[in-house]
């Protein structure tokens, strides 16, 4: 009777026409022990199937791609600001700094000259004070050789007493 | 998507996603490589893996298609994919060592078969998708699908009769 059905499964099965729920019971009749001999010839293909369905994947799958990408990006992006850091400025950046750095050198030279000119007029001014000094000097000169008459005076007078 | 939601995503299908990857490349560690080029695909797509409604069946259906890429470059390049899946699992009981035997003949026999049948019957006999889902995965309508099965399994069980009976008749 059952051994009736499974022939009859076969034959559906076959013809690839059993639904699922048949290739099951038919996968449960031979995996079991006691398969009618004309059928065993089945046996090893039940029982290839079931234990092929047992094999499993076990190697460990590395989930991070996405992280090294944005950190690859990130260094190009580094590398893009670093450049344009050192091109920008050779190319825009001279001109203006130049122009400013002659104004300022400009504003410089006009602010030392403008002072240097206060200072020579201090200076003229000290000239003159100098030339009433040059007149005291003489001055001084003039009573210099009035003491040094005086001195002549008073070595005549030193020959007179030695005469004596 | 985190991470955790990926993976629980995933889970129930990347054994079925390696198994058939097995089924085509037959060498293990290129069936490793190829489930694990698929689940990062998935990962890397995480975004748009909302708008599928059925994943397993698009996972599938990418896995079916890189590996038959994957066999056509190795063949363009004329190179055979070496595998070492002999087992030497010394068992001292005869009756194991012929089980074994009986079933390395029917994955065997299943390696000859044309790429097609050996997907269909992977995703049939070993995962048990019904015919609606099998069609759907592989393009193709579900009378094609049936008859291919059917071709499939009829093979199957000519060669084996042929080696069981092989010595006797």
């Amino acid at each position: 009777m059952v051994l009736n059905n499974i022939e009859k499964l076969i034959e559906k099965y076959n013809n690839a026409e059993t639904t699922l729920a048949e290739e099951t019971q038919l996968r449960d009749y031979f995996t079991s022990n006691d398969v009618a001999p004309h059928l065993e010839h089945y046996k090893p293909m039940f029982t290839y199937f079931s234990q092929a369905q047992q094999e499993q994947y076990t190697k460990d799958v590395p989930l991070k791609p996405k992280r090294t990408k944005m950190y690859q990006w990130i260094s190009v992006a580094a590398v893009t600001v670093l450049m344009l850091g050192f091109i920008i400025p050779q190319v825009l950046g001279p001109s203006q700094e130049e122009l400013r750095q002659k104004e300022l050198a400009m504003e410089t030279y006009n602010k030392t000259m403008e002072a240097l000119s206060l200072v020579s007029i201090g200076m003229n001014e000290g000239k003159e004070q100098l030339n009433s000094l040059a007149l005291v000097s003489e001055n001084l000169n003039q009573g210099i050789e009035e003491a040094s008459r005086l001195n002549e005076f008073s070595k005549a007078t030193n020959r007179i007493f030695k005469n004596k | 998507m985190k991470q955790a939601d990926f993976v629980s995503l995933v889970m129930p299908f990347k054994d079925k996603v390696f198994r058939l990857a097995k089924r085509l490349l037959v060498s293990r560690e290129e069936a490793e490589d190829a489930t694990q080029e698929i689940l990062l695909k998935l990962w890397n797509n995480k975004e748009k893996i909302e708008d599928y409604k059925n994943v397993e069946a698009f996972s599938m259906t990418m896995t079916k298609n890189f590996c038959l890429d994957r066999l056509k470059s190795k063949q363009a390049q004329n190179l055979k994919i070496v595998h070492s899946n002999y087992t030497d699992n010394n068992s001292s009981l005869q009756k194991q060592v012929e089980a074994k035997d009986s079933l390395d003949w029917v994955s065997r026999i299943m390696e000859d078969l044309p790429e097609q049948q050996k997907i269909i019957v992977q995703l049939r006999d070993i995962e048990q998708y019904d015919f609606a889902e099998i069609a759907k995965m592989l393009d193709m309508n579900e009378t094609a699908v049936r008859v291919n099965l059917s071709r499939a399994r009829k093979t199957i069980r000519e060669k084996l009769t042929n080696t069981h009976r092989y010595g006797i008749k």
